[in-house]
């Protein structure tokens, strides 16, 4: 107890002091979990929607990957990034190993099988007649996909909180493919491994706190939209 | 061919056999159901016009018709579930269609509402041509549907109604006043800001007909619309309809299997057997012919 409440006071001590590694570490932490979880929500949506109305050989192959996606261990995800991504890898020339951006491509291909496999079991549970209403009232194809989306708005939301809580969360794929490099690639969740495994259970419990707290903030923005303006 | 209409009809009674002509022969059934009916308010048991001479018309003039299908047939798989060879539906008229679950009611709404394309045939929409399989957004935008089920989206009641202007681009200012015009008329004015899942089965209904409504369409149409009500909300909007729709000058096609609602307000009838045109023309002509009412 004596610990967590020391954790307590060291984390609200390291915000308040305004620690430039602290913070530093904390906006990297967002930079590049936002990032990864917007470019899957342009991605997973649009092509959730697809499989979830669209007829085509081989779709529940696809779903099935999709899904088995939803379950990707982190690590394994950061072990085929840093594959791709090393020097003699066949993205290697790009030279984006150990970079931020190194940790946004293995964060998307954690967050966009889940908000792809959540948006196709959103679409599959609107009325199949919706659809043909939508038409009837004389939309367009992009037309019906906006209010396809706005009629799933809420069970998205929740798909975007899995999402971003999945990708901000993990540290196997941040490490393999960002390696904790000091003011480059340390996050907020590699940051407390590197501190735990020096003994310094202070300042590691400071950093999960933080992180929890950075996690309720952003869910509590999303809900906040999530229920708003929902008449009764 | 012939003998399949025998088939699907039952023999009229004596009394109605001067008048049976288009039940006994499906080319006149055919015609019956539109093609050479030139003026709706004129026409006889078997939907052919007046003629001074006697003489039947044989060219139907299609570029007068609302909508016109012809030689459409919709199958799934290897079973045809919709054989229509002729149908119009003419300016200001309503037409009834009859028949009983799984005659083919909803299919032949989807085909008229280009919803969906058949197999065969084609669809006419004052006299242009109309692919279902093209996206035909701007002929859609001159129909407007109501299904069985109110499908009112998860807003509130008012945004329900104007969510056809605002696909439209209609100006918000137009979008208000005309809202507000179409849920006073179906009386739920009081009801514009409540959220539309909280709707009882009535007001659902009437949110879902100001939503077609204030489209102000050239052709309504509208599957069973009240199937799902009880006894006084039926009797309550079959009674407020038809004058709305009147007033409107709305023509309308309206698929359903309860006689009172067909003869509430349809001016003409047909029948759906299996899919195929069983009978046309007079409403209680084709009610009798279908078993859906008594003989007189």
């Amino acid at each position: 107890m004596d610990v967590l409440l020391g954790a307590v006071v060291q984390a609200v001590r390291l915000l308040l002091s305004g620690d430039r590694e602290v913070l530093r570490v904390t906006a990297l932490s967002l930079q590049v979990s936002l990032t990864a979880t917007a470019l899957s929500l342009l991605v997973g949506v649009p092509l959730g929607t697809w499989l979830a109305l669209a007829r085509f050989p081989g779709r529940r192959l696809f779903l099935g990957l999709v899904n088995t996606g939803m379950g990707m261990p982190p690590v394994v995800a950061g072990l085929l990034i840093t594959v791709l991504l090393w020097r003699s890898g066949p993205l290697g020339q790009l030279r984006l190993l150990y970079t931020p951006t190194a940790i946004v491509i293995a964060q998307f291909v954690i967050a966009a099988p889940e908000v792809t496999g959540l948006t196709v079991a959103a679409m599959q549970q609107l009325n199949p007649r919706l659809r043909l209403q939508i038409l009837a009232l004389g939309a367009t194809r992009w037309q019906l996909l906006g209010l396809l989306v706005r009629e799933t708005r809420l069970p998205l939301l929740a798909a975007v909180m899995a999402g971003f809580g999945a990708v901000i969360s993990e540290v196997g794929a941040s490490m393999m493919v960002g390696g904790n490099i000091p003011g480059q690639t340390r996050v907020l969740t590699t940051a407390t491994v590197l501190e735990t495994s020096k003994g310094n259970f202070d300042l590691a419990l400071a950093l999960g706190l933080l992180l929890l707290a950075l996690i309720y903030v952003v869910n509590l923005t999303l809900t906040w939209v999530q229920q708003r303006e929902r008449p009764l | 061919m012939l003998s399949r209409v025998l088939r699907g009809l039952r023999a009229p009674p004596t009394s109605l056999a001067p008048r049976a002509a288009p039940l006994a022969n499906l080319d006149q059934a055919q015609r019956a159901v539109g093609h050479d009916q030139q003026q709706p308010g004129r026409h006889n048991v078997a939907g052919r016009p007046a003629a001074q001479d006697g003489a039947q018309h044989a060219a139907p003039l299609h570029h007068a018709a609302l909508l016109d299908l012809r030689d459409v047939v919709v199958r799934r798989g290897d079973r045809t579930i919709l054989d229509v060879p002729a149908l119009a539906v003419w300016p200001r008229e309503v037409l009834v269609v009859v028949g009983a679950n799984g005659a083919g009611k909803s299919t032949l709404l989807q085909v008229m509402a280009l919803l969906l394309a058949p197999d065969m045939g084609e669809v006419r929409f004052r006299g242009e041509v109309v692919d279902a399989r093209r996206d035909p957004v701007a002929v859609r935008r001159r129909m407007a549907v109501v299904f069985q089920e109110p499908l009112l989206f998860d807003t509130s009641v008012f945004e329900n109604v104007a969510s056809g202007l605002r696909l439209r681009g209609v100006a918000r200012a137009a979008v208000r006043a005309r809202v507000e015009t179409w849920l006073d008329r179906l009386g739920i004015a009081a009801l514009a800001g409540r959220a539309a899942r909280t709707l009882s089965a009535g007001e659902a209904r009437r949110a879902s007909l100001a939503r077609a409504l204030v489209l102000e369409p050239e052709l309504l149409l509208l599957d069973e619309p009240f199937s799902a009500l009880d006894y006084p909300t039926r009797q309550a909007l079959l009674a407020e309809l038809p004058p709305l729709l009147a007033s409107a000058r709305t023509t309308a096609v309206l698929v359903t299997h309860d006689p009172i609602e067909a003869q509430a307000f349809a001016t003409r009838a047909m029948a759906l057997q299996a899919g195929r045109v069983v009978a046309a023309g007079a409403v209680r002509d084709v009610l009798v012919a279908a078993g859906l009412a008594p003989p007189l």
